[in-house]
This record gives C-alpha cells, sequence and structure tokens, in this order.
C-alpha cells in the first residue's frame, strides 16, 4: 500500500485484511461516550467531489474529524475550475495550502491515479470513486459489513471463504461492483454477478466471478444478496426497455424475498430506488438488510484508511 | 509482553536479548501482592476502584493485581483495558498502530482509576493514557502501578505503586512478565 488508496487491486488480500482489523478498532472508538480520538490532530483533509455524494462525503467527513484532522471543503461548482482552472493546476493549489490528503471524486475513471501519479508522495490522494472504474473504500465497508455480519467483526484474518454473494443489476456502470467483487473475491467468497447482457461490462469474463442472467435460478444459492442501484439514465440510453421488465427479472419484490432463506442478508450501496431494485416491503419488515450497518461501518473503515495513510507512520510497500 | 517497548526501541524489528534476570517469579508475585496492599491501604478499602491495564504490558499484570485483591478483601474490582495508540504525541513520528483492544466495562466518573503497566518509562504512554481516559468519564482520582519504573522520565509524571524501581541505560529493554523481569537489549 503505498501514500494512496486508488485501487483496491493495489492492496491485495494482506492489505485489505489489515484494513478491515484495523476497522474494528475504530468501531469501538465510535462507540464511545466520546467518539473522538486526537490521531490526526494537525492534519489537515481536502475533500474534491466532482460529482454528487451523500454519504460518502458526509462518511468521510465524519471520519476525519472523529480522527481529529481539518476537513476542507473545495467547492467544485463556484471555484476557478469553472474559470478554466485544470484540475492538475488546482491540486497543486491546495498543496500549497499544506493539504495532507485530497478525497476526490469524479466521473472521469482514472482521473485519481492520475493525480496521484502527479503529485508523488504528497499528498495522499484518496479515490472516492471515480466513474465507472473504482470505489474502495465501499469495497473495504462492504466487505467490512458482511465480516461483522457473519463473524461478529473482522479480525485479524478478515475472511468470507464459504460464503456465496450474488451481485445484482447494473454491474457494467458500477465502481461498486468492481470494488466489491475485488474485495470479496480477495477474502475468498464466491461471488456471482446477476445482470441482462446489456449490463454486463464487456470485460466481465476477465473477472473472478460466476455470470448469470437468471436471478430466480441463482437465489436459491445466495448467502449475500448485493443489489445494485439502477440509474435512470440507463433507461433514457435503452439498456433496459423498463422498470416494470427490470423488476420483473432482476428486482428484489416481495415475492423473490419470500423465497430467501431468513439468514439471507441484503446489502445496497445505497441511495435505493424503492420498488425498483428493492420493493418497499422488504426493505422496511425484512429482519437482515444491512444497508444500515453499511452506512455506519463507512465512518470506521474510513477511520482506518485515513489513520493508514496519514498518522500511523508505518512504512508501507 | 512488553511488546511496545520492543517495537519501539531501535532497531526497529530486532530480536530481545536478555542480559540479567532483575526479578524472578517469586519476587514478581510479592511485589504485586505489596503493591496490592497499598492499593488497599491507599484508597481504604476497594469501593470506587477501578483497574485500567495498558495494551499490552499491563493486561497480564492487572489480572494478577485483581486476582490478588480479591484475595486480600474478597472484592471483585472491575479490569479494564486501554490502548493509547491514537492519543500518543509521536505519531507519525514512528510505528504506530492501534493493535490492542480498549474496554473499559464501567462509566469512570467518580472513580479512583489505577493505571497498570508493566514498565513505566519516559512517560508518554501514561500521559498519552491521562488523555484517553478523559474520553470515558471523569474520574475522582487516577493513580499510576507499575511492576518497574526505570527511570529516564521526559514528563512530570510519577507512579504510586512501584515494584521496583531499576537504573537502566536508554538502550536497554526491559522485559516484564509473572516468570520474572529480564533486564537486556534489541539485537538485529
Amino acid at each position: 500500500m503505498s501514500k494512496h488508496l486508488i485501487n483496491l487491486e493495489d492492496l491485495e488480500r494482506e492489505g485489505i485484511q489489515e484494513l478491515l482489523h484495523l476497522a474494528d478498532r475504530f468501531v469501538e472508538v465510535t462507540q464511545r461516550p466520546i467518539p473522538k480520538v486526537p490521531a490526526l490532530r494537525g492534519r489537515t483533509i481536502a475533500m474534491l467531489f466532482f460529482e454528487d455524494s451523500t454519504r460518502t462525503r458526509m462518511s468521510f467527513d465524519l471520519a476525519a474529524k472523529r480522527l481529529s484532522a481539518d476537513v476542507l471543503e473545495f467547492p467544485t461548482h463556484t471555484s476557478s475550475l469553472s474559470k478554466g482552472e485544470s484540475i492538475q493546476d488546482t491540486v497543486e493549489t491546495i498543496h500549497s495550502l499544506g493539504v495532507d490528503a485530497l478525497i476526490i471524486r469524479h466521473n472521469l475513471n482514472g482521473l485519481p491515479q492520475e493525480i496521484a501519479d502527479g503529485v508523488g508522495e504528497a499528498p495522499s490522494v484518496i479515490n472516492a470513486g471515480d466513474g465507472s472504474n473504482s470505489h474502495p473504500t465501499q469495497g473495504l465497508l462492504d466487505a467490512y459489513t458482511l465480516c461483522e455480519h457473519f463473524h461478529g467483526s473482522a479480525g485479524p484474518q478478515a475472511s468470507l471463504s464459504g460464503i456465496h454473494i450474488g451481485i445484482i443489476g447494473d454491474v457494467k456502470h458500477s465502481r461498486v461492483a468492481r470494488s466489491d467483487v475485488y474485495a470479496y473475491n480477495a477474502l475468498g467468497a464466491t461471488v456471482t454477478v446477476v445482470a441482462p447482457k446489456s449490463l454486463q461490462p464487456s470485460d466481465l469474463t476477465d473477472w473472478p466471478v460466476k455470470i448469470s442472467e437468471d436471478l430466480d435460478a441463482v437465489l436459491p444459492t445466495l448467502d449475500v444478496v448485493g443489489l445494485l442501484r439502477i440509474q435512470n439514465e440507463r433507461m433514457e440510453e435503452a439498456l433496459v426497455h423498463s422498470i416494470d421488465e427490470y423488476v420483473e427479472s432482476y428486482g428484489m419484490t416481495e415475492a423473490r424475498a419470500a423465497v430467501l432463506r431468513d439468514e439471507v442478508v441484503i446489502t445496497h450501496p445505497g441511495p435505493v430506488n424503492r420498488g425498483v431494485e428493492l420493493a418497499e416491503t422488504v426493505l422496511e419488515n425484512r429482519k437482515n438488510v444491512l444497508i444500515k450497518q453499511q452506512v455506519k461501518n463507512g465512518v470506521p473503515v474510513r477511520m482506518a484508511v485515513l489513520f493508514r495513510l496519514l498518522g500511523s507512520g508505518v512504512e508501507i510497500d | 509482553m512488553a511488546d511496545r517497548e520492543r517495537r519501539m526501541t531501535p532497531p526497529y524489528g530486532g530480536v530481545f536479548f536478555a542480559r540479567t534476570t532483575v526479578l524472578d517469579a517469586a519476587q514478581v508475585q510479592r511485589a504485586l501482592t505489596r503493591i496490592s496492599h497499598e492499593i488497599i491501604e491507599r484508597n481504604q478499602g476497594l469501593e470506587e476502584v477501578v483497574l485500567v491495564a495498558l495494551q499490552t504490558g499491563g493486561v497480564e499484570i492487572a489480572r494478577l493485581i485483581s486476582r490478588l485483591l480479591f484475595e486480600i478483601d474478597g472484592i471483585d474490582v472491575p479490569v479494564g483495558t486501554l490502548d493509547v495508540a491514537l492519543y500518543r504525541d509521536d505519531i507519525g513520528l514512528r510505528p504506530v498502530m492501534p493493535e490492542a483492544a480498549t474496554e473499559i466495562p464501567v462509566d469512570l466518573s467518580g472513580k479512583i482509576v489505577v493505571l497498570v503497566d508493566d514498565v513505566l518509562f519516559t512517560g508518554r504512554t501514561i500521559r498519552a493514557a491521562l488523555d484517553a481516559l478523559t474520553d470515558f468519564g471523569r474520574p475522582r482520582s487516577v493513580q499510576l502501578a507499575v511492576v518497574i519504573d526505570r527511570g529516564h522520565r521526559e514528563l512530570p509524571i510519577r507512579p504510586d505503586f512501584v515494584g521496583k524501581n531499576l537504573p537502566t541505560r536508554r538502550d536497554e529493554v526491559v522485559d516484564v512478565n509473572p516468570e520474572g523481569v529480564l533486564l537486556g537489549e534489541m539485537r538485529k
């Protein structure tokens, strides 16, 4: 692991396990009467969100604050970027201000990597989601949530082996899917991607997953139903004929939820399109829907990432 | 035991070589028994006393003291653990990783907290522990019990209960465990 977190692929299994175990410690911190530690006092973290985000942005913000770092919100809409300044120049400027880390979200695949290559050692660059490429902290928090659900915590040797996870929906445009698949697979889970041909990425056969277009055939074998958000613009691109048709084939409807064993869990990176990927009644009434737990775990997992990159002082290779 | 000190004493990643035995098992046991009596005497009983062990070196010691306190006074004092890695003032200067559990079983407000550690050295761990404690309540008083006070303090911190005062060189390492106290050094 370098001074940056761009893709989970850079971490490999051991790096992921180390971060998840560190997250165990920060879960305890977030449960204290005063859930804040001085570990990153004096460090400054800039947030550059070029794409709308509520939970990821708030989660990073809270994680930084619970570590006592100062957070600088970069107003991407009103900044000199709108005057034509390039992102690279903006990064230079922010660096000159004495910032220790940049948390970047952008709709361009590979932009965080490009920026990391440009800055060298400092500041640390953390990818908060780039295009359809990668969303490493989401992959980590999803893996953490499943480890916590099945084993109580991550522990030093976090593992999901023996667990069959389905990733269902718009895999083609999903950075979450890519990061989840990598994390789950690295921790030993079996992963099946379930999506119509039009929503499968062209390189899917290279992924370490089984592939299916038939949710009802796969459903009885799953321990985890990982739903993805279906975005409205996909309908406009005509990749999906209609919402009704999508729901009929791939939605977690009441009828499908009834087929699931009680212990099967449902995850979703949010925000949920109620009645599309997930039926309202299932969301409200089913016991093992982990969506709130995913959001909750985002904070300690991101604390672990920030502390590992900025605070631990450990030489990382 | 003394993992933290080993990790933080150069050469990093070295192996501990013992040169002398400072205390044997019986002497450690006697020192802990005396400390237990002193804790009871100082606080006129164990009513409000909570032991808080510093991770990782203090944990085993605190467990032994709590057992002795029970044998002497018949009271089961609560025992907590504290990992102070996130409160250290040398974060970023050398390897610091929170790797052991913090578990405080009771609200510390109004309690008498006895911090327990194996070795008192620069005092920086205790400084961090005092900061950490304030996040768990406002103790009536905080006291410090250590098996070995090896000197070289860098802060105005002193122990209340000491097993043995041991003059050392800075580059030496003290290894404390229930079977004895060893003095030695780290070698690559």
